[in-house]
């Protein structure tokens, strides 16, 4: 027992002892507790993450449903928290049979969790969500959370591999939807930037329509190089499918699907669906790309106060 | 998928510590710089439909045999013999291989009208088999079939009417085996060629064999003129084992061989990590490894053995073939040959070794001492081609906790061996000449092994002589790990780190030693030019 009147040891006359440090004993730390150096002249083993990692198990029943009731309440209640999501569109799936793409920008973190609550049945129970195998599975941790809770498949996005191209052709030719994000990653100051040409190689190889997405407001929320999300409204907006022609090339098909993107954005910018669709038509659509310019002038542009539609106008006078 | 073959990899600053086995444990060693590390080949892909493989086998013969069902008569005698539990290591997970190709022969002895068959478990001097264990080697369909009418049985080395003198070699090598082998109009005998030295004339010449055989080349002169035992063309064990299988065969015997060879998917999960080159073990693998290794050090060594007996290995079949017994057996070896062989350049000065839980006379057992002097000197060593890894007069370092501790009902004759024997001398030729016909035909030791589940009295003995080759070549043994009173006992040093053991070697090898570690299980055999 603790003597209370004992005195403390004079410590600097007792034996020295060695600084604990976490940096020495990490550092000191050998196989098995770390890993173990690939030897001089060998290859190592072909990385079981990334793009090669396996996600069939997050397409089986229990995972599938732990994802359903995941995202049906604690997914939907933090979009709903952070999003508030106006969901626009959805009447021209209407005619939408079987598996399809769909193509969006990219803006936020957010986006995936917006649209996969926001693209409506029957798609969403059997959607998967083309991720950045260098990002979303760069461990086994990531990729079994992302497989679980968005189902994410892994995409490269900086070199073309069969094996996801297959196996994303596949999953669409057995009847799964997939969300794709044709700019390849999240946009750097809030404007979208050119669609590459994955999502018209997939719709080409597995024969289904795409429908373009455009979502708008979640920059806000969780941008580049932002790791807490912040509340801000937004509108995710459905247009109608686009085919992959016999006259189509990857090139014009994914024109025509950044078009229409482009239009879709322009609809929900000035709310006004004809106005929107003659300018795109005319193609004198604004550009999801921006102005040129110095980096501030792009924000400057994006921040600028929208003028103000005459259904916010306030309907009481002031007392 | 193409196998990656084994490497010798050389041990630079930034090599990691490497895993060895240390009886029901493990040890991290760090080697130093210089040394090598030879690597076993992975698994060979198997077999995806074995029973259409064994269908195949068995109605393609090859050698001058016919298809088994036209081998098979009405009113005809037939036996089939199969290994007994000292195959494979660890045992495999069911449905045994022999089983499943035992399923296959009685269905085409039924078709054929057959009523008369015995199936033999042959096990030599090897101690009998439990009713689980012969129920999970030939399967329960199979067990219930016959067990009960006293038709599914141990072979009985020591039953004087169930032994048949056939004659005696050119060579002076009788030739005594299984009455009932000798009365039936067919053997077949399945087996599982786990290593090179399996299988062949071996099979019923010594499965199916007893003493007065058996010490032809179950001797010191045999084993010191095997190198290796392992290598066909250079075992004087395998010589004599032909000339005796092939004294059977004049003798008239129809004997239909079955063969198989199994991959090295040694280790089930959880213990896949045990299969791994360290630098590729995932985070998972080395928490179960670390996870493992402090829970197998902490637990009594009684429920750590009873852990790892569990152990039931997911061997994949590479290949089956069956008919004439040289024909079937040729082919055999260079399918073992194809998944153990790795080449190494030169000889060492030290080999290391790391011993596992399990050899082949410790199934459901208790590795004592002799048990780990002939893993370490008997099958470890001989694991090689051309010439020993290990160069004449080098040493050989093993880590293993050799505990003073004998499985009283498997292993009697072992106890007064150790005892007796071992305290009087380790030379295994005087061993030999003074004390083996003593133990050989000691009724008490013949009693327990005909009706407990003991080894031969005489087995001891032949772990001894298993030895015999390493022993003249070594330097020196030392153990690393081990309980000093067995170690002593056996005739080597003890030591407790590598580097302790590294250091009594100086004595022997000089100050700069070269040094190589086998990394084994899963098996490998080295290729040594």
């Amino acid at each position: 027992m603790n003597d209370p009147n004992r005195r403390p040891a004079i410590r600097h006359l007792g034996p020295k002892r060695a600084k604990a440090s976490v940096t020495k004993v990490v550092r000191r730390a050998e196989f098995p507790l770390r890993a173990a150096p690939t030897p001089k002249g060998l290859s190592p083993l072909p990385s079981r993450v990334g793009a090669n990692y396996d996600t069939d198990w997050a397409r089986r029943y229990p995972a599938r449903m732990a994802r359903k009731v995941a995202l049906a309440t604690i997914g939907k209640g933090i979009v709903r928290y952070y999003a508030r999501p106006d969901i626009r569109g959805l009447d021209r799936l209407h005619d939408l049979e079987g598996a399809a793409i769909f193509a969006a920008n990219h803006q936020s973190h957010a986006d995936t969790p917006v649209i996969i609550t926001s693209v409506p049945e029957p798609w969403r129970s059997k959607l998967v969500v083309g991720a950045a195998a260098d990002y979303f599975f760069g461990n086994q941790y990531s990729a079994a959370l992302s497989a679980l809770f968005i189902g994410a498949i892994p995409i490269e996005r900086t070199s073309i591999n069969r094996n996801t191209i297959e196996k994303a052709v596949n999953l669409l030719r057995g009847g799964w939807s997939m969300v794709i994000y044709p700019e390849g990653g999240r946009s750097p100051d809030g404007w979208g930037q050119e669609f590459r040409p994955g999502a018209a190689f997939l719709a080409k190889q597995a024969g289904v329509p795409v429908v373009p997405v455009h979502i708008r407001g979640t920059f806000n929320i969780l941008r580049k190089g932002r790791n807490w999300p912040t509340r801000s409204a937004s509108v995710v907006n459905f247009g109608r499918p686009i085919h992959f022609t016999e006259d189509d090339n990857n090139r014009t098909f994914t024109r025509r699907l950044q078009q229409a993107v482009e239009s879709l954005a322009d609809e929900t910018a000035t709310g006004n669906w004809f106005a929107a669709r003659q300018r795109a038509h005319a193609q004198v659509s604004p550009g999801i790309a921006g102005p040129d310019g110095a980096a501030w002038r792009r924000r400057w542009a994006l921040t600028a106060p929208r003028e103000s539609s005459g259904t916010s106008k306030r309907r009481w006078p002031y007392v | 998928m193409s196998t990656r073959r084994g490497l010798v990899l050389d041990v630079e600053r930034s090599t990691p510590p490497i895993l060895f086995h240390h009886g029901e444990g493990f040890r991290f060693e760090k080697l130093p710089v210089g040394s090598r590390v030879v690597y076993p080949n992975e698994p060979l892909d198997a077999i995806a439909d074995v029973d259409r493989a064994i269908h195949e086998a068995l109605h393609n013969p090859l050698g001058d045999s016919e298809p088994l069902p036209a081998l098979m008569k009405p009113g005809m005698k037939l036996t089939i013999a199969f290994d007994d539990i000292s195959l494979p290591l660890p045992q495999m997970q069911a449905p045994d291989i022999r089983g499943r190709i035992i399923e296959q022969v009685l269905d085409i002895a039924a078709a054929a009208g057959v009523d008369d068959v015995h199936l033999i478990a042959a096990l030599a001097l090897h101690r009998r088999m439990t009713e689980d264990e012969l129920r999970h080697a030939v399967g329960d369909r199979v067990y219930d079939a016959f067990a009960p009418h006293g038709q599914l049985y141990n072979f009985d080395a020591e039953d004087p009417e169930g032994l048949t003198h056939l004659g005696t070699t050119d060579h002076g090598e009788e030739v005594v085996i299984s009455t009932r082998a000798v009365e039936s109009d067919l053997v077949v005998y399945v087996n599982i060629n786990l290593v090179s030295m399996d299988g062949g004339h071996k099979s019923v010449a010594t499965g199916l064999s007893g003493y007065t055989a058996l010490r032809h080349h179950h001797n010191v002169h045999t084993m010191r003129h095997s190198r290796s035992f392992m290598d066909q063309e250079k075992s004087e064990l395998h010589t004599k084992n032909w000339r005796q299988g092939r004294l059977i065969r004049d003798a008239g015997l129809k004997v239909f061989q079955i063969e198989t060879t199994l991959n090295n998917d040694t280790f089930p999960r959880p213990w896949h990590f045990l299969q791994k080159r360290e630098w590729e073990m995932t985070p998972r693998d080395r928490a179960l490894l670390l996870g493992t290794t402090k829970f197998l050090d902490r637990v009594p060594r009684r429920t750590a053995r009873t852990l790892m007996q569990n152990i039931r290995a997911p061997y994949g079949l590479t290949s089956i073939q069956a008919g004439e017994v040289e024909a079937v057996h040729k082919v055999t070896t260079e399918n073992v040959y194809r998944q153990h062989l790795v080449p190494v350049q030169g000889q060492t000065d030290v080999l290391t070794m790391g011993l596992p839980y399990l050899g082949p006379y410790n199934v459901n057992s208790i590795m004592n001492p002799i048990l780990v002097a002939c893993l370490g000197l008997g099958y470890f060593f001989n694991l090689y081609r051309g010439k020993p890894l290990v160069r004449e007069g080098g040493v050989l370092i093993m880590t293993h906790p050799t505990p003073w501790e004998f499985h009283p009902v498997h292993h009697p004759s072992y106890i007064d061996f150790f005892e007796e024997v071992l305290a009087d001398t380790t030379d295994p030729e005087v061993i030999e000449r003074t004390y083996e016909r003593r133990y050989a035909e000691d009724e008490w030791y013949r009693h327990l092994y005909r009706t407990s589940y003991a080894y031969h009295g005489v087995h001891p003995f032949y772990m001894w002589y298993w030895c015999a080759h390493a022993l003249e070549h070594l330097g020196q043994v030392i153990v690393v790990g081990g309980d000093p009173r067995s170690v002593k006992r056996l005739g080597f040093r003890s030591a407790s780190t590598l580097n302790d053991a590294l250091e009594i070697a100086v004595d022997v090898v000089g100050t700069q030693p070269t040094i190589t570690h086998i990394h084994n299980p899963p098996v490998l055999m080295a290729d040594v030019t």
